[in-house]
């Protein structure tokens, strides 16, 4: 039976801003992260990695007056099955063996009592190489300069097709063309990676630690110590920020945790400083896009040809869904009738990329909507009118064929967020007032954009997600889903789907810490889809008991909360456990073609219009953000200040990608990797923000939620660089856009 | 070669969140690291090591500092409060109520941090300025909230001592 | 934490001769340690290369701010949050206040001292340039006795200074009497708060019937030490604020100043940021 699933009209909890369950502990520092947790007679693990980018290992030596009798050592030979950390495709290894294929790549292990003289140790290993030739960039990567992965350096390419755009493109009216590039971006999670980990040939392995996604540590785990399922237990420790920086790179180190672990006998914790997080792990993977399009005089888009390409680093890891992310996103919310993108993950000499946040849409769409806004700018059409002039409607079809269901109106999101930006009265304000000599420059700009929520087409079948909900004979409701908390509010959202439910208080839920011993494999807490796919199943699970409860006898219909409890009781004397476990279930109208690349990309989309409002310093060329509307449909909104709060943290993220957040490579090496001098906003680099949110709830989420978590950092950057453009007439290709990078072209400009 | 060991561990005493404490520790061991590891109180965190995130905050004699950036020595006759020490018994306090009631926490790491500098802001600033909220609060670096809310806690906080910002 | 902590020592001296005394017995061995701020850093990073320190910190004889009429006179260990909280600097050296409020954040200001930061000599230090356009002179002591030098000059090259292995920073004064300049300020940093600077520009000038009677100049940032602008100040001695004596003066200081590319920006960014700011400098002085 389909649940109807539109706003209730009388939700308890549903649209309230609940506080955050786990709130008290944070506020008091009660709260234990897994740094703030110590195992009796445990060791401190470290590990030592390699200083070229591409190199045979010669040989291990280990330094003089250190007691390395005292020392629990790995290396690869100590792997006990398979030395590799299984994601997508088994490339990577654990510890590198013979070669190594970037900087900063693990070779050896230590561990010992010590933290201090484990530093001196790692100090004293020395690694020898015999180097090979390293590349870098996704032009040499293309190139082939050097082949350093597979047969040609690509771990994966896509082409989707729509009508036929080369035809389109020779017989257009106009045709324009521009190439964008977008930089990588570190996760910056203030809380680093860390793992705790105890196991043994006898026990088993458990690990715990700061994490996104338990069970794909599980999965790693067990293909690198030869286990069966049960004999991995993986718990998710209080998560201070993951951003998709802890979706795969916990994996490898847990693995290494318990490497030491098992090699030594006692519990073994690793935690990174901010050098070695910020040096060895993802990064979002830089991007070129190269935009060609055909359109009418009037600036009806007739065809689009895309090429995207993201760097990838030295192994798989994720960049093929990164990819397909982006790609899909390539062509944003616009009706175009053909539409040929063509993508490729590449493989450099970098440690390899992963998942940020966006997951390739914010690079795809930075190219997209500046793309839009010179196209305008060059017709001498408003850049809003361009968009409405483009906007899907109801009905019509995305780039990779989709039908859009949603009732979303974007004209209507765009004219909510110029009123609430006050657009085009400080469009033509500010270009009256730069027209003048003052060095301070003005300008206003937007994007407009969507965001998948969910797994990719058949991603979420694949998945096979679940969750279960059992209650006790006192009437507590416990949600056992593999679902995470790392701020974004996971635990208050289920507990308000549960609670209104059940029809009982938000304090008579408890969300079961994510143990896989104990809890079902809900999938990953990733590409927006946790509030929208799991916190369905949640629900579900909820009703499942209701109804056990009702049909059973021991609870009438239109009960009162405090008859709950009591209900359960008599259930569980009479009858036992009273539990239910949910599996996902792909909607039967949902279908995707994985050859093509078409149909149904997403269940569900969030849709946007960004506006920033920029002054620019023309004497420094610094960049100041100094208003910004946030407006978006995500369906019904659960929890106004968590779903406020991911807009206002997605936008910062998505400032510090437009402006501030450079990575200073060196040979494949970052080597800004102190807070000092990688540059995120500051308390004072943030304006004003204000998120409004219209909902148009979406049937088939729970209460008709979507997803919600990316889609900030999809348009800000855009919105900010087109801002710039407006301030300056600078024509912004590529982010970051530094005050260096800002102040050449200023230069060029006036020359 | 390794370095030579030399220092010896001195004994420091000290008051922390009112408390007589002390504790042994290497002259140049860490405030941060004493806190956490000899006397357990986990509540401050570490986030760079390098004096710049603010996760590590605590106050020594009523002013602001990164305990990261303190050694050992210098703890030695202070008065040290932490977050520990912000709730009155089980009571929070109005700081810690409006970060709960206005969403000023996420993830939580930088809170305890960001707490303490909101707590040593409105010691100083009883009706901080926007802009002094924003100046007080530079120092600690938020990655989830982009500070909005953080700003609304500490506004709110301001007008439960029953005067406005 | 990347240093090996049983290496190091940080004895407390009980008074300001205990500690000349131990840095005379033994010059180079031990070096001073104050708030701590930079050195710490370095210690984390497993990069602090020397391991015995004395901690100045709570030496009373180097703390305090005094009056006369003549001088503002700043013990060593004076911090950043002391200078902003003196409501003589606050009005007479305004440039010294700015510069303490742009350092670090309010945990920084805690903790960092002026003389630390003078002899951690980074030449991205914020409160260098102040210092040379207020004809800073630092109070030089040792078991030996004390001296008296001017802070131009002090620093010759990158991290070297007129310092010897047993001498300590004891005070930094100011003369006052600079009623009527015209101060100016700007640090050019990578965000707006919490930020090495790129460029940091200092400036004082005295301006009488649209001519500049005196001035100083002085920069960050742009080159091995803190600059004292002394050819680019020769330019608008004594000439009206023109177009064309603002032009000079940006070519001069183009060639006085010697800027970097590093991780946190480019030479190329740096010099015209200068130029531009001199001449922001310049248009305040005209006002």
């Amino acid at each position: 039976m389909t649940e109807l699933a539109t706003k209730p009209t009388s939700s308890r909890l549903i649209g309230k801003p609940v506080q955050r369950k786990e709130g008290r502990e944070k506020v008091t520092g009660a709260a234990k992260y897994v740094d703030d947790i110590d195992f009796p007679d445990m060791l401190y693990g470290a590990t030592v990695r390699s200083t070229v980018p591409r190199g045979k290992i010669l040989g291990i030596h280990f330094g003089e007056g250190i007691p390395w009798n005292e020392f629990t050592i790995v290396t690869a030979k100590d792997i006990p099955a398979k030395n590799c950390v299984a994601l997508l495709i088994e490339d990577q290894p654990c510890l590198a063996d013979a070669v190594v294929n970037h900087p900063e790549e693990a070779v050896v292990l230590l561990a010992h009592p010590d933290k201090y003289l484990l530093e001196e140790a790692r100090r004293a290993v020395r690694i020898e190489y015999d180097p090979l030739p390293a590349i870098f960039t996704i032009a040499d990567s293309l190139a082939k300069k050097e082949i350093i992965w597979g047969e040609d350096n690509i771990f994966k390419s896509f082409l989707v097709e729509k009508g036929d755009a080369v035809a389109a493109l020779a017989s257009a009216e106009i045709i324009f063309e521009g190439e964008y590039e977008t930089g990588a971006q570190e996760q910056l999670y203030i809380e680093p990676q860390g793992m705790i980990a105890r196991a043994s040939p006898a026990e088993g392995v458990a690990v715990w630690g700061s994490l996104q996604c338990p069970y794909y540590v599980h999965k790693a785990l067990k293909g690198i110590f030869g286990l069966p399922s049960e004999r991995i237990r993986v718990v998710q420790t209080e998560t201070g920020g993951g951003f998709g920086g802890k979706e795969e790179y916990p994996s490898m180190i847990a693995a290494h945790a318990a490497l030491l672990s098992w090699k030594s006998g006692k519990p073994v914790k690793i935690i990174y400083d901010r050098a070695e997080d910020m040096a060895a792990t993802t990064k979002r993977h830089p991007s070129r896009t190269r935009h060609r399009t055909g359109l009418t005089r009037d600036g009806k888009l007739v065809a689009m040809d895309i090429d995207f390409t993201i760097d990838g680093g030295a192994y798989v890891t994720l960049s093929p869904v990164v990819l397909s992310r982006g790609t899909i996103h390539a062509a944003g919310p616009y009706l175009c009738p053909n539409v040929r993108v063509r993508s490729r993950a590449v493989a450099t000499n970098m440690p390899p990329h992963g998942a940020f946040r966006g997951f390739g849409a914010p690079q795809s769409v930075f190219a997209l909507e500046r793309h839009m806004d010179r196209i305008a700018e060059t017709l001498g059409i408003a850049p809003g009118e361009l968009r409405r002039r483009n906007f899907v409607h109801q009905g019509d079809t995305l780039a990779v064929s989709q039908v859009v269901r949603d009732k979303t109106d974007m004209d209507q999101l765009m004219t909510r967020a110029f009123d609430l930006s006050d657009y085009h009265a400080k469009r033509e304000r500010f270009q009256r007032t730069n027209a003048g000599s003052g060095a301070i420059k003005r300008g206003i700009g937007f994007a407009a954009f969507l965001h998948g929520a969910g797994f990719t087409g058949s991603g979420e079948e694949y998945l096979a997600s679940e969750a279960a909900i059992e209650a006790t004979r006192d009437g507590l409701v416990r949600v056992l889903a593999g679902s995470t908390e790392m701020g974004q509010g996971t635990n208050t959202i289920f507990t308000q789907i549960a609670a209104d439910a059940l029809g009982i208080p938000a304090d008579q839920i408890e969300i079961v810490q994510p143990d896989t011993a104990h809890v079902p494999n809900s999938g990953p807490t990733v590409a927006s889809r946790t509030t929208m796919i799991v916190g369905k199943l949640v629900e579900s699970a909820a009703k499942a008991i209701q109804r056990q409860l009702i049909e059973s006898g021991v609870l009438a219909p239109g009960y009162a909360p405090e008859e709950f409890a009591p209900a359960c009781a008599r259930y569980i004397a009479k009858s036992g456990a009273l539990k239910s476990l949910v599996k996902y279930k792909q909607p039967s109208d949902l279908h995707w073609d994985d050859e093509k690349y078409q149909g149904d990309a997403y269940g569900a989309y969030g849709w946007a219009v960004y506006v920033a409002e920029v002054s620019v310093d023309t004497r420094t060329a610094e960049v100041r953000v100094e208003d910004f509307v946030a407006v978006q449909d995500v369906g019904t909104v659960i929890n106004p200040v968590l779903a406020a709060g991911q807009v206002e943290g997605g936008v910062a993220q998505g400032i510090g990608f437009a402006l501030y957040e450079n990575i200073v490579w060196q040979q494949g090496r970052m080597v800004n990797g102190q807070m000092t001098n990688y540059i995120m906003p500051t308390s004072m680099d943030v304006p004003p923000i204000r998120v409004h949110f219209e909902e148009v709830p979406y049937e088939r989420g729970p209460a008709g939620a979507k997803g919600i978590g990316e889609l900030p950092l999809d348009g800000t950057a855009p919105a900010i660089a087109n801002a710039v453009a407006h301030a300056t007439g600078i024509d912004v290709r590529s982010i970051p856009l530094t005050p260096e990078a800002l102040a050449e072209m200023l230069e060029l400009a006036h020359a | 070669m390794p370095d030579a060991a030399c220092a010896r561990k001195i004994r420091v005493q000290c008051e922390i969140n009112g408390a007589p404490a002390n504790f042994e520790a290497y002259p140049m061991a860490r405030l941060l690291d004493v806190l956490r590891e000899e006397l357990r109180l986990t509540g401050t965190k570490e986030g760079c090591g390098e004096g710049e995130c603010g996760a590590c905050a605590v106050e020594i004699d009523g002013a602001l500092v990164n305990s990261c950036l303190v050694p050992a020595a210098h703890a030695a006759g202070a008065k040290i409060r932490t977050i520990e020490g912000i709730a009155h018994g089980g009571r929070l306090d109005a700081v810690q109520r409006a970060f709960l009631a206005h969403g000023g926490a996420q993830c939580g790491i930088c809170t305890p941090g960001m707490i303490l500098a909101a707590e040593n802001l409105l010691a100083r600033h009883p009706d901080p300025t926007e802009s002094e909220i924003r100046e007080g609060l530079a120092g600690n670096l938020c990655r989830c909230t982009g500070y909005v809310k953080i700003f609304e806690s500490v506004v709110a906080a301001c007008r439960e001592a029953g005067r406005e910002p | 934490m990347r240093s090996y902590l049983p290496a190091y020592e940080l004895e407390t001296p009980r008074d300001l001769s205990a500690a000349l005394d131990r840095l005379a017995r033994a010059p180079g061995a031990w070096k001073p340690f104050a708030g701590g701020t930079d050195l710490m850093v370095l210690l984390e990073a497993g990069k602090l290369a020397h391991k015995k320190f004395l901690s100045l910190w709570r030496l009373p004889e180097l703390r305090g701010i005094e009056l006369t009429p003549e001088h503002v006179t700043l013990g060593a260990l004076t911090t950043y949050t002391e200078v902003r909280r003196n409501g003589t600097l606050a009005g007479e050296f305004p440039l010294l206040a700015r510069a303490a409020a742009e350092t670090g954040g309010i945990a920084t200001q805690n903790r960092g001292t002026l003389g630390g930061n003078i002899a951690n000599a980074s030449p991205a230090a914020d409160s260098p340039p102040a210092l040379l356009v207020y004809d800073a002179e630092l109070e030089i002591i040792s078991a030996r006795g004390s001296r008296r030098v001017r802070y131009h000059g002090f620093h010759s090259g990158y991290k070297k200074m007129d310092l010897r292995d047993d001498e300590l920073i004891r005070t930094i004064r100011l003369p006052r009497g600079r009623e009527g300049w015209r101060q100016y300020y700007r640090k050019v940093g990578t965000r707006r708060a919490q930020a090495i600077s790129k460029v940091c520009f200092a400036g004082a000038a005295r301006v009488d019937a649209g001519r500049v009677s005196d001035l100083r100049i002085a920069l960050g940032s742009v080159a091995p030490t803190v600059v004292r602008a002394a050819e680019t100040e020769k330019v608008l001695r004594g000439e009206k604020l023109t177009p064309a004596v603002l032009r000079a003066a940006q070519e001069v200081l183009a060639h006085e100043i010697g800027p970097i590319d590093d991780m946190r920006s480019t030479a190329r960014y740096r010099r015209r940021v200068a130029q531009n700011l001199l001449a922001e400098f310049i248009e305040r002085l005209s006002e």
